[in-house]
């Protein structure tokens, strides 16, 4: 299983900050976001490929290329805006 | 190095004396400090803002933070930094961040300072929710801070300092 974390503006067009999700097929960043899309109009529009969020794995910046194991940290997220 | 993402407001004099490091050997080194405060505006995007509220990522936030500190300490000739960002409900007027970097020449500090500041905006993972007379809103990305940052990445490629 992967952990999923969503934040800001993702997490409450979403309604949710945390949950469990399979290891998708192949295992990787772009397979898993593929998957959520399936969900419903809320997830493949807050995940559209024209929308802008990043993808974290392991609390690091990554790509859809970023492969996936078993007990990763995912956190999907609005590009920052701190400071 | 310090590093905190924290609720309670910062004193900057308080934290550029523990910086300073007055009566140890590298305090007796630095010749240079140089700080940036950010604080909250009660204007954006032509609205009045009445509540800045701020979001991060507990756990990566420190890491991104101190991941952007140590290139600022490869990059330059760095004794010291500290990097203060809060989180939760802030009201116009006040801090929201707090960079010091000390340095034994101004050139050194005032450019690690800038940097620090362009990539903390840019890849450490905050989020910024405001309150106007129109309800809640979530802060845009600007194009303008992306371009800060790759300001930093040309000088890199041609093996100079601006």
């Amino acid at each position: 299983m992967l952990n999923i974390l969503f934040f800001a503006s993702l997490r409450e067009s979403l309604g949710t900050s945390q949950e469990s999700v399979a290891l998708p097929t192949p295992a990787n960043v772009g397979a898993l976001i593929s998957e959520l899309r399936k969900r419903g109009d809320a997830w493949s529009s807050a995940l559209a490929v024209d929308k802008r969020w990043r993808v974290a794995v392991n609390q690091d910046m990554s790509t859809l290329d970023t492969s996936l194991k078993e007990g990763d940290e995912v956190a999907i997220f609005p590009p920052v805006t701190g400071g | 190095m310090k590093i905190s993402v924290q609720t309670t407001d910062f004193d900057v004099g308080a934290e550029m004396a523990e910086l300073r490091g007055a009566g140890t050997n590298i305090g007796a080194h630095i010749g240079a400090i140089a700080s940036f405060v950010g604080l909250v505006r009660d204007m954006n995007d032509g609205s009045g803002v009445s509540t800045l509220t701020l979001e991060h990522y507990p756990g990566m936030t420190e890491k991104a933070l101190a991941a952007i500190v140590t290139q600022a300490e490869s990059r330059w000739e760095l004794l010291g930094c500290t990097v203060i960002h809060r989180v939760g409900d802030l009201k116009p007027a006040d801090q929201i961040v707090l960079v010091i970097v000390a340095s034994s020449h101004r050139g050194h500090a005032f450019e690690a300072c800038e940097f620090i500041m362009d990539y903390l905006k840019t890849q450490a993972p905050f989020w910024k929710k405001e309150l106007t007379p129109q309800g809640h809103r979530w802060v845009d990305s600007r194009d303008s801070d992306a371009a800060a940052v790759s300001r930093w990445q040309v000088s890199a490629q041609e093996g100079k300092i601006n």
